[in-house]
């Protein structure tokens, strides 16, 4: 990768031949006309550019968007161009990587921000200069601070973790552990209500035995997992926040001789996470589909870049339950699917 | 400007060679030539790097770390090294925008402002009085610090009203060429800098106690006050760049900015100014924030990856310091 220049006039070549397709399946609508007038960089045939702004590189949520993306713009002949924050909270990397995006003429910029508000100025100045910014993975506040959002419902995945315990959990009172993620995080918060809501409960049921920040850290979760574990031995049901944790919190149980008799269950999907679903670690984790964000943010700015159709709104990517363990009257899929389709 | 090593004047009647071996040690040269080769090359790949709008971005994309890069190469030309900058300036984001939410931005900015200082003085006093190394004592800073702001903030995020809080941001427009008075900003703290450590008898100081400790002593330069001075001074410094950082985010984000006592370290480094104290200067050290700037923006506009500009970062400082080595070999012999 390190000489993209070598592979523009290829994507330069497929640009073409794909925006020809577009035109002629679209012969009887202005949107040629309305292409061939628009900015220089489609008169000169350019591909089209589609920044992507993940929190950081390293995650491999973030990593399997970022190649999801980088296939979809592929197939679509655009030019994808990657950049990211350092860290989880890196507001000022991200604000530079937008102005850097726009400052070369990309058309739609994706983000999925760090701080749902620390970014705000800088996306509507790139929406004032015409580039169409969308939201991935975490959403805006306010929300129509960008064009859309393409994203989990984070608080329908929680309902499905919570409804899958709850049901796992029989006829036995429950008594959770809750290993959240970061104080405040919407994301979080998202989930955390989400999984009360499936289990029936509020923040303020005695069935609530203890609550940790994790920080979504597997060694955190571990730490949090074993305090809370020598208070209350009797836990029978564990809320984990994503994946890393319910490693965490299932190597604590172990270390622990627990394993038996206690449920946990997760979210994200990841091929660690459902191989821990498959062991019989976790029971039951709910996947998202990174890849759906990336595709369909990218499709939507090659789009735009065509007839300058904007995608508005919020689109669920869909969240599924997988579980070696299903209960009726909820839809789930076993690990072996689960294999097939995580990410990371 | 040079250091202090360096000031010999230029022989009259020296041979042109000698000049040229004159120019060459001038440590200014490296990073000076390291950036306009990087502006022209980026120029001549992409079609819209040289666009003043987009140079304008780069100056406002290094006002953060560009002044907060300033407190670090004063504290690095004592020998020193401070771990807990980035930390502090982050602390004096969230005390601007909690204080001036409550009690109004006049107030917050000095709260900001004596609280850092502050800070500047536990870590200098440590450092010269106790006679702890930098090293640990910005270390434990550090820490804390980032503790005591997460506390504070209540992990929470604090949006900053507009005013004098996020005056640092205002832009400013003349012909094609837009930049804020956060630059402006940055710009002048680099004058004041370079005037005091190259014009005066305290900037003097200070490269003799980082240069050489044991002359200085001798020649009868308190050193431990010049220190703690330098490190009281780091803490001013970072009260303003966290109040640039305001006008750039106006957001108070106990998370953000947690490289940037990394990325000082790089600016001074491939500034030109030598970690091991008494050689260097905050010239360099701005051309070390731009390089790095520049080479962020013009390898995205050139379309290459995020993970290939860091590895780009990270050669650009081992060479940095490795040209540092061969050149103070060089002087020794």
């Amino acid at each position: 990768m390190l000489g993209p220049r070598t592979t523009p006039r290829s994507r330069r070549l497929r640009r073409t031949l794909a925006s020809a397709a577009a035109c002629a399946a679209a012969l009887t609508l202005a949107a040629c006309s309305s292409n061939d007038t628009g900015d220089d960089a489609d008169a000169s045939g350019s591909p089209v550019k589609v920044g992507l702004i993940t929190k950081t590189d390293s995650n491999p949520f973030f990593v399997r968007m970022r190649e999801a993306a980088r296939e979809t713009a592929d197939d679509e002949g655009a030019e994808l161009i990657a950049l990211a924050g350092a860290f989880d909270g890196d507001n000022e990397g991200q604000v530079a990587a937008i102005e850097n995006l726009v400052s070369q003429g990309v058309k739609g910029i994706l983000i999925t921000p760090n701080s749902s508000t620390g970014i705000l100025q800088a996306i509507a100045d790139a929406r004032d200069a015409g580039v169409i910014v969308i939201a991935l993975d975490t959403a805006t506040d306010p929300e129509d601070a960008v064009d859309a959002t393409f994203a989990t419902d984070n608080t329908q995945a929680g309902v499905l973790q919570g409804s899958w315990v709850k049901a796992a959990l029989g006829d036995a009172a429950p008594n959770v552990a809750m290993l959240d993620g970061t104080p405040g995080g919407t994301v979080d918060t998202f989930r955390h209500d989400g999984f009360l809501q499936g289990m029936g409960l509020t923040d303020d049921s005695p069935q609530i035995a203890a609550q940790e920040n994790t920080n979504g850290d597997q060694t955190k979760a571990q730490t949090a997992m074993e305090n809370i574990l020598s208070a209350h031995p009797d836990i029978n049901a564990v809320y984990t926040i994503n994946e890393p944790a319910a490693r965490g919190a299932f190597q604590a149980l172990s270390d622990a001789g627990l394993v038996d008799g206690v449920t946990v269950g997760s979210i994200d999907g990841s091929c660690a996470g459902v191989q821990a679903v498959a062991d019989g670690e976790v029971g039951a984790t709910v996947m998202q589909f990174p890849n759906e964000m990336a595709a369909l943010g990218v499709k939507a700015v090659v789009q735009y870049a065509a007839n300058g159709a904007k995608p508005s709104g919020f689109h669920d990517t869909g969240a599924q339950l997988i579980t070696d363990h299903p209960v009726s009257g909820l839809d789930s899929k076993d690990s072996a699917w689960g294999l097939e389709n995580c990410w990371g | 400007m040079t250091s202090t090593s360096d000031t010999t004047p230029t022989r009259r009647g020296a041979t042109s060679a000698t000049r040229w071996a004159d120019l060459a040690r001038n440590p200014l040269v490296g990073p000076l030539a390291a950036l306009v080769v990087a502006v022209v090359a980026f120029s001549l790949i992409t079609d819209t790097f040289l666009r003043p709008a987009n140079l304008s971005l780069i100056l406002q994309q290094s006002v953060v770390i560009g002044i907060l890069a300033v407190a670090q190469t004063v504290v690095i030309l004592t020998a020193g090294i401070d771990l807990s900058i980035g930390a502090v300036a982050v602390l004096g984001t969230i005390i601007l925008a909690k204080v001036g939410g409550s009690h109004g931005p006049e107030v917050a900015i000095v709260a900001a402002v004596v609280t850092l200082v502050l800070v500047g003085l536990v870590n200098g006093a440590l450092v010269a009085w106790v006679h702890l190394p930098p090293f640990i004592v910005t270390l434990g800073v550090f820490t804390a610090m980032y503790a005591a702001t997460q506390l504070y903030a209540g992990s929470q995020v604090y949006p900053v009203d507009k005013g004098i809080l996020t005056w640092l941001g205002t832009k400013l427009s003349a012909g094609g060429l837009t930049i804020t008075t956060g630059v402006l900003a940055m710009l002048a703290i680099y004058l004041v800098a370079w005037y005091v450590l190259s014009q005066t008898a305290a900037g003097r100081h200070l490269y003799a106690v980082g240069g050489a400790p044991e002359a200085a002593r001798l020649s009868g330069i308190r050193s431990g006050r010049v220190l703690v001075l330098t490190y009281l001074a780091a803490g001013l410094i970072a009260a303003v760049a966290a109040w640039a950082a305001l006008g750039r985010i106006p957001n108070a984000d106990p998370n953000a900015y947690q490289n940037a006592n990394l990325e000082t370290i790089t600016a001074v480094v491939i500034g030109g100014t030598s970690l091991f104290g008494g050689r260097g200067s905050v010239l360099g050290t701005l051309a070390g924030t731009l390089i790095v700037a520049v080479l962020r923006n013009g390898l995205t506009q050139a379309g290459v990856d995020n993970l290939y500009q860091n590895i780009a970062t990270g050669v650009l400082v081992i060479a940095a310091v490795a040209l540092d080595q061969v050149s103070r070999r060089r002087v020794q012999t």
